[in-house]
């Protein structure tokens, strides 16, 4: 019985295994290509590991094109990832903490239309945004990739962190209360530093986001100086720009790097974020 | 200084601080949803390229949309195609795989993240770069396709039929936020209803079909709702890997309404794209309440 316990156990592991050898088969592909010498890439596109390991992808494609290399790229979209992920952090938690802690008569209304925020995807409003912000005069400018994050317009981080502090102990806001605390006072010290968790698992999200926004950069980035790594990544690897197979998958892994360090070390809040709140990814 | 006085004091009253904490919000939501929608509601019914001041023409763009657009009615096609078959197939595997990694081990961590990690940089472009180049006829796919089936070698994924295809299964790879979603149902169902069964002689296959399915189905709801809008939306990877070729086979909506905005030759038909997405989000609606409609026929509650 234990015998058959145990390779029972053992068949489990061997598939579920090879199981998630194929899920990350794709990256591992793209990973260990990079380091091919880049006229072999095709010909041993079923061999998994080089023969022959170079770094010169890496030399040849961080050279960029149209005089920027990819330093500039990077900066660009850690940059803009950066700065819109902060204003998602401030501008959601202000608003959830309002939503989830404070009494007033709108709330509810408010609360719905947050909500709705979420079922109102980007791509719709991709067409009413663009003529916005083409009045406004904010094409060719960071302002429309920026600025809009600054206004808690992600639903789905608001209602995370709403669901973060309803398990702050109410206890604590009247304690303070008493104290003589303002509304103010108890964002600051007691919500704030008690909803680090929810916090750091909306950073990351956002800042993953962020970092893969394709369309906004597509619309209105019009300089090449000012390309993140998404668009810049897709006119590398255009055949009008030589279209180097070893360079583009070498790129390609650097600009995956951030995102699977981030996912690597806050696994854990990653996954109960999603598990709690359930959307997108 | 009494003044001051005053309008901290109103300030701290919790009616008024209920919209300062809002504020950004509301401000937002005026600025950069509500203003764009009016907008484009207006222009929707206008003749307007950009460059020149928009002509109002009534109700000429849907007209022309419903009456005279075929490319209209294929992209409509191969958008549910892709939602109907790659919605319900990238569901199916997320509960599959939950079911399987729900056995708590040493190793369960490291697979759920292994399960996991395409979803997190799915989105990327370095995906949809490396998707392209794998499903080239000369690249990997084909490559190990042919150690097991001679006969493939150079079959073109980028076909009429099959590259719609290559897109489907880069959502169903991605089915790792549903599976953790389901994972964390899973982990909620009380146990001592298996027990129960047990006792009454009940075997696995007959508990998961009369205690799991049923006690997941809220969880399965919620799945579907939120991929089958995800997929109605799908527009990077499709842009990026097919470009809606060949011959219109891969045209998202959504990409199609890009291509009327900004077209790559001739000039910008702003108006009907906005047109376009209007009808996108009454469609979007109608499908999430059909999808609610049908809850209660379905779903279990207790």
């Amino acid at each position: 019985m234990n015998m058959k316990r145990k390779i029972l156990d053992l068949i489990y592991h061997i598939l579920v295994l090879c199981g998630a050898f194929i899920m990350i088969y794709p990256l591992l592909w793209m990973i260990f290509s990079s380091f091919k010498p880049t006229d072999y890439v095709l010909p041993t596109a079923k061999q998994l590991i080089p023969s022959v390991w170079t770094l010169d992808n890496y030399k040849t494609g961080w050279k960029g094109f149209m005089g920027y290399t990819f330093a500039t790229f990077f900066k660009n979209s850690f940059f803009i990832s950066i700065t819109s992920t902060f204003g998602t952090l401030i501008s959601s938690s202000l608003v959830a903490y309002a939503l989830q802690r404070l009494d007033f008569k709108l709330k509810k209304p408010l609360f719905i239309l947050v909500l709705s925020t979420m079922m109102l995807p980007p791509q719709i409003l991709m067409i009413p945004q663009y003529m916005w912000f083409r009045r406004l005069g904010w094409v060719g400018t960071y302002f429309p990739m920026i600025l809009p994050y600054f206004f808690a317009i992600q639903g789905f981080f608001v209602y995370l962190i709403m669901n973060f502090i309803q398990g702050v102990p109410k206890e604590l806001d009247e304690a303070a209360k008493i104290d003589g605390c303002s509304f103010y006072g108890i964002y600051f010290r007691i919500i704030l530093p008690l909803i680090v968790p929810a916090m750091i698992t909306s950073a990351i999200f956002s800042f993953i986001w962020r970092w893969d926004d394709y369309l906004s950069a597509l619309l209105y980035v019009t300089k090449p100086e000012m390309r993140p790594i998404s668009l810049a990544l897709k006119l590398f690897n255009d055949p009008s720009a030589g279209s180097d197979i070893g360079a583009t998958l070498a790129m390609s892994t650097l600009s995956i790097v951030p995102a699977t360090i981030l996912f690597l070390i806050f696994q854990k809040s990653l996954v109960e974020g999603i598990a709690s709140s359930g959307i997108k990814g | 200084m009494d003044k001051k006085k005053n309008f901290r004091q109103w300030l701290g009253q919790e009616k008024v601080a209920g919209y300062v904490f809002s504020l950004p919000f509301i401000i937002g939501f005026l600025m950069f949803m509500l203003i764009p929608m009016i907008l484009s509601l207006y222009f929707s019914f206008c003749k307007y390229d950009i460059q020149n001041p928009a002509k109002f023409i009534g109700l000429r763009n849907y007209i022309n949309i419903f009456t005279d657009d075929a490319s209209f009615w294929k992209a409509l096609k191969v958008t549910c195609y892709y939602a109907l078959i790659g919605t319900p197939l990238k569901v199916i595997f997320a509960l599959i795989i939950a079911l399987i990694l729900a056995k708590d081990t040493k190793l369960t961590g490291f697979y759920r993240a292994a399960y996991y990690l395409p979803s997190i940089i799915g989105g990327s472009v370095a995906v949809a770069i490396l998707w392209r180049r794998m499903f080239e006829p000369t690249g990997t796919i084909n490559a190990i396709l042919s150690v097991v089936f001679p006969g493939i070698t150079n079959f073109n994924w980028f076909g009429e039929g099959s590259a719609i295809w290559v897109l489907i299964i880069l959502t169903v790879w991605q089915f790792g936020s549903s599976m953790l979603i389901f994972l964390s149902s899973l982990k909620q169902i009380n146990r001592e209803l298996y027990e129960a069964a047990e006792v009454d002689g009940a075997n696995r296959w007959r508990q998961f079909w009369k205690i799991t399915l049923p006690l997941l189905t809220p969880t399965i709801f919620f799945n579907l709702v939120q991929q089958t809008i995800n997929s109605f939306l799908a527009f990077t990877q499709s842009k990026l890997i097919t470009d809606g070729q060949p011959n219109d086979s891969t045209l998202f909506y959504t990409l199609y309404v890009y291509k009327k905005a900004f077209p790559n030759m001739g000039k910008s038909q702003m108006g009907y794209a906005s047109a376009l997405a209007w009808i996108m989000l009454i469609i979007i609606s109608a499908v999430t309440a059909l999808l609610f409609w049908s809850r209660n026929k379905w779903v279990y509650e207790d």
